[in-house]
Order: C-alpha cells, then structure tokens, then sequence
C-alpha cells in the first residue's frame, strides 16, 4: 500500500490471505504447519490468522477485466505473478520492496506497488496493469503526453509512473505543481526524466484529462 | 564522388529538429521487452549465492542438500574451494530450478565454509607513510587484476610501466588467459622487464604514483599574491540501473548459445563469452531489444552472465535467466572511483591563475584506481600533482557517465571558485578572467558562460559568500565548466531498399534510451526524402552488423555517420537505376518528400514507390562504416565545452540543500534531435542533483558490507527535489558544421561542482565532499566556527 493510501491501516481481510509484513511475523510459525494446501487458522498476536501454504495453492484473479488461474505459493508477490504467471511484463521489478514504484498497478482503481502485496491477497480484487490502458491502438491521454513530452528515457520506470500518473489524476484533476511534486514521489527514475513528466502532467492537467 | 557531408540547415528536413523519440509508445504502454521480461518457453530461474564477507577464502562447499531438493536442476560452482574473495556479494555457487523461490531455498540450503581475512574498505586519506610507491607486478597480482575486472588497457599500461617479478612459463600463461587476459596483455606479459628482487616485498593498500609536475609549482606559488588551500571530495556512488544486470541463456544445440542479456554492447559480448564457454564466438547470438539503464555499467557478460550459461549446460541447455537483485545490483554491479584531494592552488592579485599542487586520492576498489584529470579544463601553467590508490575491498569500479569527469570538476572548481572568493572577486568574472587557460575550447567556453550567466540571472543573484541570507535561508549560485571527447565509435550499418518501395535498416547497435533508434531513422529518412515511419530499423542483435559498445558518448557519432553513409549510397544507387526512367543522368536527381525527381524541374519525377521498382527484382543493399576514410568528410568529431551554473537555497538550522534552478548550457556540435538531446540534459542534470545531494555507497568498516544496498537508503532524487530546469544547446553556425559529437557524458560532469559551489556561497563556508548532506553541512558551519 502506498503512505497516501487512507487504508493502509484497515485490518486483513481474512479471506484474501495474509500481508507480506504479517507473512514474515508469522513465517517461523507457518514452518511447523503440516504441508498441505487450504488455510489454517493460527493464534498469533492476539487474532486468528489463516495460514496457506507453504505449497502451491490454487488462486484466482481478475486482471484486466480477465479471469486468471494459477497455482502458486502464498509467499509469491502480486508483480511476480503478474510477470511469471500471466506474462504481464509492463510492471517492472526493480526495488521490490515498496521503495521506488516501477511495478505500480491498480488494485481496485487505487495505486498499489504490486512488489508488496501477496498475489493470495490480490484474489477479489480489480487488478489493472499499465497493459490495460491502451483502447485499441489509441494510447491511453496520460501515455500521450508522456510520449508528447519526452517522459521516458530507458523506459524502465514508465509504465509504473503513467499508472501512478493516472491514478493520481483520476483523484486531483487540477493538481497544484505541489500536489504533482507531493502525489508523485512514489515514484524513482534513474534516466532523470522528471522534467518531462512534469510537463506531461501540466498538459493534462490543462486538457483536464 | 557522393556528397556524404551532412545537409546544411535549408536542406535538412529532420535533422536538427524537435523530433519526437520513435520508441515511447512502445515503452508507456509497457510492451517494451527488456531483457527481465523475456520468458523463453521452459526457462528456470537461477539465483546466486554470495559470499558475505568482503576478504576470505572458501574453504568447502557443500551442495548435497541442495541438489536433492525437488524442482532444482543444476548447480554449478562458480568459485570453489582455494578461491579467494575480495568483496561482499562476489558470486560463488549458481543455481538453476523450476521457479524462483524452490531458486532461493536451494541457495539458502547450500553450506559454504570460509576463512575470513583481514579487510579494507575505508577509502579514507592515506596513513602518513603507508603508501607504497608501486612496483614491479608478480603474477599474482595479475590474476588478482583479472579477478577484479581491472580494464585490459589499465593493466598493459602498468605492466609496461613496472615490469614483472618473474618470468611466467607457458602454463601460467595458459592459465591466466583462461581466466580472462586478453591477448594484449600476455604480449605485454612478454614483453615486460622482469625484476626479480622486488617479489618479496610486503604488499600495502595504498599505492603512490609518480608525481607528475608542470612548469616551477613552487617558484610560482612562491609568486603567487593569493593562495587559496581546501579539502574536496567525491565519494563511492553506484550506478542503480532501474533494470538489474543479467541475462537468460539456452543452448539451442550442444555449442551453440542464445543469450538475452541487458547490455551496452551488443556487437561486443559474444567475444568475451567465447573464451571462458570455450567455443567460438560465433556460435554465441546474442540479443536485446531495449536496456533499463546501463550508464557504463553494462559492457561486460560479468561472471554471473558466464555462469548463467554455465548453469544452464548443466540444466541440459535449458533456458536459464539469472537478473540480480537489487541489493547486489547496488553491491556488485558498479560503482563509482572515489576521489578526493587535498589542493593548493595560487594566483596573482589580479586573479590570473599561476599554480596548481594537489595530493589526492582514491579508491576504484580491489583495482586501485587512477588520478582524475586535475586540474580540469585549466590548464594551469605551473603543477605539482601525487595520487594515491586505495585497493580495498568494496568491489570492482566501473565505468559511470563520464568516467573520472565529475570528480575532477568538483576537486578543481572548488577549489578555484575558493581562490576566486579569496580573491573577492565574483566566480564568473574570475573563470572569465582565465578562460584562456580554456583553449582549445575558450571561445566556446566565453560564448557559454555569457549565456549561463543570462539564463540564471546570476548578476542579480550572485553576492559575495555569506551575503543572501533571510533568517535561516541562504541562498547562493555557484558554476562549472566541463569538457569531453564524443567521437563516434566503430559502426556498421546494411541499409536495404526494396523493389515495393520498403527500407530497412540493420545495425548491432542498442538504443540506451538516449534516443539511438530516433536518430538513426531522422538521418536515413533526411538523406532518402521519405517519411522515417517508412522505414524499418532492426538494432541489438549479433546477426546484425557490428556497432561499437554504447558508452562514453560514442553512439550517436557512429551510427549517424554509418546511416548517412549508407543511405547516400543506397539513394545514388537507386538514382543510377532510375535516371533513364526520367531521362536524366543520376547526378541530376534529387530525393525530397517522397519523391525521386530531376533538380529544379518537377515535372519530370516519380514517386519513391515508382522509383523503387525500376531496382529490378532484386533489392539493393549496402553498408555504412564509420569511420571511412575513403568516403569523407569526417562525419563525427571530437570535443565539446558546457557551462552549468546553480543556484540553491540552504536551511542554516537544519542543514538542508534544496536546488532552486539550474541552467546547462551545451555544446556537441550538429545536433541530430534537439528534443531527445535536451532530454540528454534535463535526465544529466537531474542525475546530477542526485549524486550532489543523497547518493553514497556507504561501507561498514566492521562487516566490510554495503550497508545500503536498497532504493530506501541509497537514495535517487524524486520528482520533489527537481528545481527549475534551463537547457540550450549550442547549435548554428560555428557548432554545426563540426559534425556530430556525443553527448551522453558532458552535462552529468558539472552539477556537482556547481551545486558545492553555490553551498558555498549560499553559507559562507566550503562543504568539502559530496553528497551535501544535512550532516556535512552542519559540520562544515561547526569547523569554521559559524
């Protein structure tokens, strides 16, 4: 979850699995769990947490409005899933600890950095990758700009900034240079495109994309 | 003879315009593959197990528990027992299974004894009396070079300088070429001066080079008015490609190898996969269709590219993909030399320069490492200049944009913008005062900073040190002058037009995202007349001809060069075969706007298509080179000057920088795309702010690790620490007619001499190393008593 996300405090939903950081608390434990698949519930720091694992359990996604199935182990990442599994290979892995932004997706129309959400817990979920924003051959308003604009250099943080970049403009339509400058710094670059990712977003923010 | 000369400005219709890059839609959608996407069918995943310790022998590996663990497939040792490790994170066992995390518990099951040695990874000044002058080399310290990746160039020239202790026989040889020495330096092996004697001597860290002195250093300091001494400093930065280094390998049959591999050199790698897989090189194809990031870091296979084949041969010529971690991308996988020096530097009252002495040093890692081309861009009359080398052990230097270039700005702008202080005279007047100390580039250099200044408003915004503060704020500008080489490397370009009317051009040459692909396209379409969407461009591939490695802004000069040359003979070829069509001789004919037509006279033209189809049945290829001597001019040149200035706003309470604005003026003769070369110039300044202000490989003299080996605490700027950005590039006449020359390198060597600067005189007071941190600042204002 990202820090400008109001629920990042909410409680685990039960259902969909465990989160990466309750996964490690509960890591030494899960190793003297019997090995089969299905949860189990454990007692751990006061609640009832399930346990899946440590095998492949079968999951299910709903990734660009398509129903995908996979048999994976609980401790596999959202972005490992989504690269391995389904081929969706626009989210980068680069930090893969919530640090720098280039596996940005949407889950649920919000921006999550999909290196640090379990793929268990992505079940249930809206899951929009950077490949769904294109219609037809018609690059997606935000992918225009970055493209007017020059915001890409190696390209390598791209599609994780045009997805934070969406998702942020959905939320501020006319953003303030400093909303821009605050709501975008999940997000790193190596080439130094941020000049032109700043005149991308002023353009839009123009058209009132 | 053709005309091969680039088109002057009325007769271009691309070249020097803002041409969007050809390759963005593909990469804002994310359907660019990069070689971490590239899931061939049945591939594993590999993984590396590292050593933890920065200086230690191994002493056993057991792998048995490992290989009997479901879903692994193959083990291969990397280094093995007896094997000695000079840094944290060096590459030991390999493994290839089904997916990646069975990948990581087998690397986790593997045991691995070590006998720790005594490590170094302090790069701090040298102990008095520590250093040792450097001797003659045993074949040890050959095959350590090897092991540390110290460049072929480096050690012929230190073999030749010092000799050798022994005279190696035949099986030493043998081995030494087996561990990578090229062919130049076994030569030079024999070649070299044995000095038996010196083989016995105890081996130091810290390795003095001559002094190299200039004119009469101290009759002229003795002369000198005003004499300005400081401390200046650049520390370990890393490259942190957003795309690790790696690569997925598979044998197609049992000597042949397909290699994805994220690399600047593509034409480049087979070579050095050749010896160490033992088969021929070409047997090796190697491909990559876009890089996230190299910045000089990518030239080689590294020992985990060659071992990703290996583990792969024994995974029965499986597919194996082995991409680093960040946290050893960030250990093993490039760093920055070091530099830091102690200076002098005198002048007379008038603020003409007269002298330069300078103590600095170092480190490059286990390599040692050389000094930077201090002073930088003066070339003051009267030096006296020592270096120091620290070999520690922090791991293997590489080349970073501009190798050597930015250290040597901030050491000798800093040092001069301190003289010129001193001297009470505003920094700008004072470099103006010395330009001539410029040549050949003082004419350049004058024009620039007349520009710079402009552009910054720095004769309103510049106050003498200490004097632009309200309440906690100080604001201050500082500059920097900087100089590169950009001459175009070797490059081979087939430019092919087909009988319908289609091109295509093939190159082994990669497109760093410095826009290669944009400019290849611009300059065929310019010389054929036709639409570059017409044309098809195939690059990164060894099926290609061969384009020269991507680094120290050798690119666009070489693959401009070999498409202009290829498509001016591809286009007089076409005019041969169509000139009778038009009744014309093929001299008379021009090709503009989609159209072959007889100069001056339009009703006599056909269209490309037309044309085209009066080649026959056969298409018509032919091939480019750069350089060519037998088809001139000289399409590429050497030499660039660039001029930034900054200015900042510093936090006296709390010690932070913030860049308010900045202004990169740039020369680099004909400009292909003025849009993707700006781009050049915002990313290098913004790269620039970075390293001035966060970045730090920083190393924990206990464990001898990286104690940052992540994005949280080796920090990148954000788009919040982007100030204003001011570009131009020099360009019309005086700058085009030089031809084309690189740009990659010149605007990353100035933003952190010119941000030290304007720190300086923002607070009165020198922060003598990079990064300025909080910290530094702060304890930089308590030294000077502030």
């Amino acid at each position: 979850m990202r820090d400008d996300d109001p629920n990042q405090n909410e409680k685990v939903d039960e259902r969909s699995g465990v989160s990466r950081r309750d996964f490690l608390k509960i890591s030494s434990i899960s190793v003297a769990v019997p090995l089969v698949t299905g949860p189990k519930v454990v007692f751990v720091a006061g609640e009832q947490v399930p346990v899946h694992g440590p095998g492949k359990v079968p999951m299910e996604f709903t990734i660009n409005g398509k129903k995908h199935k996979a048999d994976l182990e609980p401790r596999v990442t959202l972005l490992d899933a989504l690269r391995d599994e389904f081929d969706l290979t626009g989210a980068k892995r680069v930090c893969d600890r919530a640090e720098c932004g280039a596996c940005t997706v949407l889950m649920d129309n919000k921006a999550v950095y999909a290196c640090s959400v379990l793929a268990i817990e992505a079940q249930g979920r809206q899951i929009a990758t950077v490949e769904s924003l294109m219609q037809g051959d018609k690059l997606h308003p935000v992918q225009q700009a970055f493209v007017d604009n020059d915001a890409s250099q190696c390209g390598f943080c791209t599609p994780g900034f045009v997805v934070a970049c969406k998702a942020f403009l959905d939320k501020h339509p006319n953003p303030t240079p400093e909303d821009i400058r605050r709501g975008l710094s999940g997000n790193l670059c190596r080439c130094g495109t941020y000049h032109g990712i700043q005149l991308a977003i002023a353009q839009l923010a123009q058209k009132g994309a | 003879m053709a005309d091969y000369g680039w088109p002057d400005a009325e007769h271009r219709t691309l070249i020097g315009k803002r041409i969007t890059r050809v390759d963005s839609p593909v990469k804002v959608s994310g359907q660019a593959k990069y070689t971490y996407d590239v899931k061939r069918p049945g591939m594993l995943f590999g993984k590396i197990l590292r050593c933890p310790y920065a200086y230690a022998k191994v002493v056993s590996i057991d792998a048995s528990a490992a290989e009997k663990m479901p879903g692994v497939m193959a083990i291969h040792i990397i280094q093995g027992p007896n094997s000695t490790i000079h840094w944290a994170g060096d590459e030991v066992v390999a493994v290839a299974a089904v997916d990646e995390p069975t990948a990581e518990d087998a690397v986790r099951a593997i045991k691995v004894k070590y006998q720790k040695l005594s490590h170094l990874v302090s790069d701090a000044e040298p102990p008095k009396g520590a250093a040792q002058a450097q001797g003659p080399l045993s074949m040890d310290d050959i095959d350590d070079m090897l092991d540390n990746q110290v460049p072929a160039r480096q050690m012929v020239e230190q073999i030749q300088q010092y000799g050798i202790t022994s005279k190696p026989d035949e099986g030493t040889l043998k081995g030494l070429q087996e561990d990578g020495a090229t062919d130049e330096v076994i030569k030079a092996i024999r070649a070299a001066t044995v000095h038996p004697e010196a083989g016995s001597r105890p081996k130091s860290n810290y390795q003095k080079a001559a002094a190299q002195t200039l004119g009469d250093g101290e009759k002229a300091f003795a002369q000198a008015e005003v004499i300005s001494e400081g401390l200046y400093g650049v520390p370990v930065i890393t490259h942190c490609c957003l795309e690790s280094h790696g690569s997925t390998s598979e044998w197609t049959d049992n000597d042949h190898l397909l290699v994805h591999m994220s690399t600047q050199n593509v034409s480049g790698i087979a070579g050095q996969m050749a010896e160490p897989l033992k088969i021929p090189a070409t047997n090796i194809r190697v491909h990559q269709d876009h890089i996230g990031g190299g910045f000089g870091s990518k030239f080689s296979p590294d020992r985990w590219g060659i071992a990703t084949a290996e583990v792969s041969k024994k995974a029965g010529g499986k597919p194996v993909r082995i991409m680093l971690e960040r946290d050893s991308e960030l250990k093993v996988a490039g760093a920055r030399p070091s530099a830091y020096a102690r200076v002098r530097v005198g002048a007379k009252r008038d603020g003409t320069i007269v002298a330069w002495q300078s103590e600095s040093w170092g480190t490059g890692g286990p390599g040692g490492g050389g000094m930077p081309p201090i002073p930088y861009v003066f070339s003051i009359p009267n030096q006296r200049k020592e270096h120091t080398a620290i070999r520690n052990n922090i791991g293997p230097a590489r080349a970073w944009r501009a190798p050597n270039h930015p250290q040597a700005a901030v050491i000798t702008m800093c040092a001069l913008d301190d003289l010129a202080a001193k001297l009470n005279m505003d920094p700008l007047d004072f470099f103006l005062k010395n330009i001539e100390l410029g040549k050949p580039r003082q004419a350049i250099y004058t024009e620039e900073l007349g520009i710079a200044s402009d552009l910054m408003g720095w004769k309103q915004k510049w106050h003498p040190r200490g004097q632009n503060k309200s309440g906690n704020l100080a604001r201050g500008v500082g500059l920097s002058l900087h100089t590169w080489g950009g001459r175009g490397h070797a490059s081979d370009c087939d430019l092919t037009i087909h009988p319908d009317g289609s091109v295509d051009i093939k190159m082994g040459s990669q497109d760093l995202g410095t826009g290669t692909r944009t400019c290849i396209l611009m300059v065929a379409a310019d010389t054929l007349g036709i639409p570059m969407d017409t044309i098809s461009l195939q690059i990164g591939d060894t099926m290609y001809p061969p384009s020269g490695g991507s680094g120290g802004s050798t690119t666009i000069g070489g693959v401009s060069s070999s498409t202009r040359r290829a498509a001016v003979d591809a286009r007089e070829g076409l005019f041969a075969k169509v000139a009778p069509a038009l009744n014309a001789q093929p001299a008379e004919l021009e090709s503009i706007n989609g159209t072959v037509r007889v100069k001056g006279d339009s009703s006599r033209s056909l269209s490309w298509k037309e044309a085209c189809s009066k080649l026959g049945a056969m298409p018509l290829t032919v091939r480019g080179k750069n350089p060519d001597k037998s088809k001139p001019p000289d399409l590429t040149n050497s030499g660039v000057g660039g001029v930034q200035m900054a200015e900042v706003e510093v936090d006296t309470d709390t010690g932070i920088v913030k860049v308010k604005k900045m202004v990169a003026v740039q020369d680099c003769g004909l400009v292909i795309d003025v849009k993707t070369a700006e781009s050049q110039c915002h990313g290098a300044l913004i790269m620039g702010i970075s390293y001035s202000l966060f970045e730090e490989k920083v190393m924990d003299p206990t464990t001898g690790r990286m104690l940052n080996p992540d994005m949280q605490y080796y920090r990148l700027a954000g788009l919040n620490d982007i100030p204003e950005l001011v570009v131009h590039m020099m360009t019309g006449k005086g700058y085009d007619e030089r031809g084309v020359i690189g740009l990659g390198e010149p605007p990353v060597i100035s933003p952190g001499a010119a941000i030290s600067n304007a720190v300086a005189n923002a607070i009165g007071v020198r922060v003598p190393f990079l990064p300025l941190t909080p910290d530094r600042v702060l304890g930089a204002f308590q030294k000077a008593g502030a």
